[in-house]
């Protein structure tokens, strides 16, 4: 079986979740060969748990440097990496530092570039949802190794136990002339809620939340669900949330198994970022709302008399169960 | 400073957007076509630049013979010169051969400290195009930014994405992508679309920006769509009108669905 590069999401002492997704997807396509970009000592912090889903090898591309410069020391590894084991692919997570990386990867590659793959088959084609959920398109590389960037959320985690064999990367030294280097991070208080992309369920308000205040509602309805909380575009340009929950055209996409839109018209710009998502369910005080129209349930009433009650009652059945 | 604006035009996101039957790509004669929204505001901060420091600012884009609209809305605002790329041989261009194609036009521009782009444009959303310009032109790519400071030669930038926030430093030149919370865009003047129309605009194609090259080279497919499948459209499923018990009838639902 030919080898399948994975580039590991890391912070420095766990692997996230999408790199185990990225995994499973790997195996369909050959054995997983993990690749680890940081600081030395962090593989061997990690090896064990990539090992336990699946990876038969892990890469580590360790220096001093690597966490200090924005993407580069990646597309480096994934570069020699590729011309050490030729691959029968490249998979990286699509997230904003995942597509900057494959891209770049492809480019040095002159392969072809498959991005946010909701699905791929052991012929190596893949499956990808344009225009917000308008469009499903398969495609193939037809030149070069594959590089693929997977929607996170798209493949369910596998175990494999089994021993990964360590291997060392040894790129060149950054040249810090032509790359940025990275002086400060702080992390996006994130709370107990996952994360948007990943959570199975999304409440997300609107500009009919009416403040941040009333986004209170929004959140324990979503914390009733263990879920995550989104808004449109309208509660964020009206400072209602902070940008990095905006679910939309110009935010994030969400493809949940139940998403909840409270006080959402359903701008088309919205729409386009969540009608992948199994279930809808809108709440609306405007029986014209176009979210309703493609609400698998919609109520037409005040969120604040709804919301609240559902969050009781979903409380309660969890409780239950 | 000279600064470079790459620019895309867009089918709006407001209208429907359609694949053609014929070969799988964006149907533009059915688009209504606009200057990308994120687009507009990486040209709103070469033109806020340029009013702290002497600037010279350059408009690219590439596309069809309708792309020379956006770039004119940009001179509007107030850049100098533009250059557009058409050539019909690009329609369809994957992010590589868009990204290898825009950095040549940017080597042809002597002396640029700064490339400003969008971070991803509201069609294709790879928001990699920025990222592979900089690779292939050995810039330091400073990209998702949501607050730019130039000064003394250098680039520092508050980035923003899904895992965080970082402070980027680099020096100049560098690439700069920005998202669409750096600013608002101003609207271009009457008097800066009729200045608009006076300023010059090159048409470059393929063999100006590689002289002597074969189309096999810059034209290869890499990418092939096996099939490409409207999805049903969503339609309206229960709807109740609230009296008091919609809180509990829809947890019901969502019980009976197993959602809960």
């Amino acid at each position: 079986m030919p080898d399948v590069l994975v580039l590991v999401d890391h912070d420095g002492e766990r692997v996230n979740k999408t790199t185990y997704e990225l995994l499973a997807a790997a195996r369909r396509l050959g054995d997983p060969a993990a690749v680890v970009v940081g600081t030395p000592g962090t593989a061997a912090r990690l090896r064990e748990s990539l090992a336990r889903y699946g990876a038969t090898s892990v890469h580590a591309a360790e220096s001093t440097e690597a966490a200090d410069f924005l993407v580069t020391p990646a597309v480096d590894a994934l570069e020699l990496a590729v011309s050490e084991t030729s691959p029968a692919a490249v998979l990286v997570s699509a997230t904003t530092d995942g597509r900057e990386t494959a891209a770049r990867l492809a480019a040095r590659l002159d392969a072809g570039l498959l991005i946010d793959a909701v699905d791929l088959d052991s012929s190596g084609a893949v499956t990808q949802i344009v225009f917000g959920g308008s469009y499903t398109v398969r495609s193939q590389v037809t030149h070069g190794t594959p590089v693929i960037t997977v929607r996170p959320g798209s493949f369910e985690p596998e175990e494999h136990p089994g021993g990964a064999v360590e291997r060392t990367l040894a790129p060149p030294a950054v040249d810090p002339a032509g790359s940025a280097r990275i002086t400060d991070r702080r992390a996006v208080p994130a709370g107990d809620r996952p994360g948007l992309t990943e959570a199975a369920v999304v409440v997300s308000g609107g500009r009919g939340v009416g403040g941040t205040d009333g986004f209170e509602v929004v959140e324990e309805l979503a914390d009733a669900f263990s879920g995550a909380v989104g808004a449109s575009r309208a509660a964020v340009d009206a400072g209602y949330y902070p940008h990095q929950f905006q679910v939309g055209q110009t935010g994030k996409s969400v493809s949940p198994q139940l998403y909840i839109a409270l006080g959402i018209s359903g701008a088309i710009q919205h729409l386009a970022g969540m009608q992948t998502s199994r279930t809808i369910v809108a709440v609306n005080k405007d029986p014209e709302a176009p979210i309703l129209d493609l609400a698998d349930y919609g109520v037409v009433g005040d969120l604040f008399a709804v919301a609240p009650r559902l969050t009781r009652e979903v409380a309660a059945r969890r409780a239950d169960g | 400073m000279n600064i470079v604006v790459l620019v895309k035009q867009v089918p709006d996101t407001g209208a429907e957007r359609t694949l053609s039957r014929s070969d799988h790509l964006l149907d533009r004669e059915d688009a209504d076509l606009v200057l990308d929204e994120i687009n507009e505001r990486a040209a709103e901060e070469a033109l806020s630049l340029k009013e702290t420091a002497d600037a010279h600012i350059v408009v690219v884009s590439m596309g069809p013979e309708s792309a020379l609209e956006a770039i004119r809305k940009v001179l509007a605002m107030g850049a100098d010169r533009g250059i557009h790329i058409c050539d019909d041989r690009l329609r369809g261009a994957d992010v590589l051969t868009t990204a290898k194609v825009l950095a040549a036009a940017l080597r042809t521009v002597e002396n640029v400290d700064l490339v400003l782009a969008g971070d991803a444009t509201t069609d294709g959303r790879a928001s990699a195009v920025p990222a592979v310009v900089a690779d292939l032109l050995a810039l330091p790519q400073v990209t998702q930014v949501r607050k730019l400071d130039v000064d003394a030669g250098r680039v520092r930038a508050e980035r923003e994405t899904e895992n965080g926030e970082a402070t980027l430093d680099a020096p100049l030149p560098a690439l700069v992508s920005v998202t669409e919370k750096i600013n608002e865009p101003r609207y271009p003047s009457f008097k800066g679309i009729m200045a608009a129309k006076r300023k010059p605009v090159d048409t470059v194609d393929l063999d100006d920006l590689f002289p002597g090259a074969d189309d096999a080279e810059f034209l290869v497919r890499r990418t092939r769509v096996l099939e490409a499948v409207p999805r049903p459209a969503r339609s309206a499923g229960i709807r109740i009108t609230d009296d008091g018990s919609a809180g509990r009838q829809l947890a019901a639902y969502l019980i009976a669905q197993k959602l809960v």
